[in-house]
């Protein structure tokens, strides 16, 4: 099979842009081109990862989008969740047609509506969306069974906003940017109880392109190619109430993904990992069904402190969703933000350990209804 | 809110008309006469509500109409102290996932029917496993509605 790798990594920061949509994304892509030395003409195919309507005011964004990414006169395509467009990429080189694909995912959300009111849209008119359902109030219902079943503790869930905006205070790009104590989340308001408001992710801006490569033109590019190893995606029911929220589809999809890179003990091989955890407690969730501890043993997980910035298996080095939340463009910010820790240059928040293997994380959909796992190596 | 820079509101309102198909009409017309209709799958049992065309686990024809109880037990639930722009109701109000006796799965809805203003009292109350009943609407529209919440039961 063609290998892919990731050649160049650029991304805007999180906090609010006074910059127009298109004008910020052209920025970033520029900025990528430069870094990589190449002419728009040069770019084989791109592909966008952005929202409609709810996350933009636009139908069809991809149509407006095309032009600060620089894909007009060429082959593109789009999906709303970045981690997919980054998958989509990847086929792009990995079926020959192109030696280059430029992926880019976008938003501001400082411009949209809060994210309750648009997720309650993700709900149909006619039962959840009248019964008050949307994201954060499945979060809040996945975190009561989830403290419930497995004994983890409401603090053990605040550790991880307090780790994770700690991390987040040397990200240049990230934008929650306070330390908080513990004591500073749990006497957050109580917003959907149990959930806190400081253990969910605000809503921010950002722009983030990946330039992938076949293995030939990836080698001439750079010299630190990141590659593509591992991808796994799987999809659970719709409605909340069909589905046990405890047990989803994240194990399926990284199954797939370390099937795929050859990871037989993750809590081993995984060096970092990019986590999306637009909720506290489902950082813990997630490492559990990313096989990094057994089932219920989040919330000792990240009382060991292994997840830490200088731990056995640092989770969220960037400060992950809790401090930066673009909404569509979070699943490629995590792609991003890991090949950077293989490449060795996420600055100041680069982790102690050496970096051979990278997973990145994205979910979207009510209490984790999609997920996609993604695993770079150097 | 007035923002440092130069901004231009647009705000977007469409009509939107979504076809309810032959089981929903159903299962509502049934919350209008007090019945909460579920649909069993003859190929894994399971009972669902509200009632479905289709299983979502075995992908194959529903037809097997069941009425489950208008009560149940609490799944789980949160209690929604946050305001935000075109919200359901006001707050503070309680979302939750019911597992109504008789069906196989977490039905959602409201629970109501006492002080919610106080967050702990609301936690001392509502538990796990505890037991909830419809509340119904005295005037009924054939939505989801004509159940106003599921009040706690002793």
């Amino acid at each position: 099979m063609r290998r892919v790798a990731i050649t160049h990594v650029a991304q805007s920061s999180g906090a609010e842009s006074r910059e127009s949509l298109m004008d910020f994304t052209y920025q970033i892509n520029r900025e990528i081109l430069d870094k990589a030395g190449l002419k728009r003409e040069d770019v084989g195919c791109i592909i966008a990862g952005s929202a409609d309507i709810f996350h933009s005011g636009l139908s069809c964004a991809n149509a407006f989008d095309w032009d600060g990414i620089g894909a007009f006169l060429k082959e593109g395509s789009r999906a709303e969740e970045s981690a997919m467009s980054f998958i989509y990429g990847c086929m792009r080189i990995l079926s020959g047609h192109y030696d280059t694909v430029l992926v880019t995912a976008l938003v501001k959300g400082s411009e949209n509506p809060d994210n309750d009111p648009i997720t309650s849209f993700y709900g149909d008119p006619f039962y959840l969306r009248p019964v008050g359902i949307n994201e954060s109030v499945v979060a809040a219902m996945q975190m009561r069974q989830y403290m419930e079943r497995y004994k983890v503790t409401e603090e053990q869930c605040a550790k991880v906003a307090v780790k994770n905006l700690a991390n987040a205070l040397f990200n240049p790009y990230a934008d929650r940017k306070r330390r908080v104590s513990l004591k500073d989340v749990m006497s957050s308001e109580r917003v959907y109880d149990p959930l806190k408001a400081l253990e969910c992710a605000p809503k921010s801006d950002g722009v983030v392109s990946v330039l992938l490569a076949s293995e030939s033109r990836a080698k001439k590019l750079t010299k630190k190619p990141v590659w593509f190893a591992g991808y796994g995606c799987s999809m659970d029911h719709f409605n909340p109430g069909d589905r046990d929220l405890l047990n989803g589809q994240l194990k399926t999809a990284a199954a797939a993904a370390y099937k795929m890179a050859g990871v037989r003990d993750p809590k081993k091989k995984i060096d970092v990992a990019e986590v999306c955890e637009p909720y506290a407690f489902q950082e813990l969730l997630w490492c559990e069904q990313l096989g990094f501890c057994g089932e219920g043993g989040g919330g000792k997980l990240i009382d060991s402190g292994a997840t830490q910035m200088d731990g056995a298996l640092p989770v969220n080095p960037s400060g992950g969703v809790l401090a930066t939340n673009p909404y569509p463009a979070r699943g490629l910010y995590r792609i991003a933000e890991a090949a950077l820790q293989i490449k060795g240059e996420a600055g100041e928040h680069q982790v102690g350990k050496k970096v051979k293997t990278a997973l990145a994380h994205s979910t979207h959909g009510f209490g984790g209804q999609c997920h996609s796992v993604v695993i770079l190596s150097a | 809110m007035a923002k440092e820079y130069r901004t231009i509101r647009n705000d977007v309102a469409l009509p939107y008309q979504w076809a309810l198909g032959k089981t929903w009409p159903r299962f509502f017309d049934g919350l209008k006469e007090e019945k909460i209709r579920g649909t069993k799958c003859a190929d894994c049992g399971r009972v669902y509500v509200p009632a479905r065309t289709f299983c979502p686990v075995c992908f194959t024809d529903m037809t097997q109409w069941v009425d489950v109880k208008p009560e149940g037990k609490i799944v789980t639930w949160t209690l929604v102290r946050e305001k935000y722009y075109g919200q359901v109701k006001e707050p503070p109000y309680v979302v939750a996932l019911i597992k109504l006796d008789g069906a196989d799965c977490g039905f959602s809805h409201f629970i109501g029917g006492f002080d919610l203003s106080d967050a702990k009292q609301v936690r001392q109350k509502l538990k796990t496993g505890a037991k909830v009943k419809a509340v119904w609407s005295p005037e009924k529209k054939a939505d989801i509605h004509d159940i106003v919440c599921f009040a706690p039961v002793k």
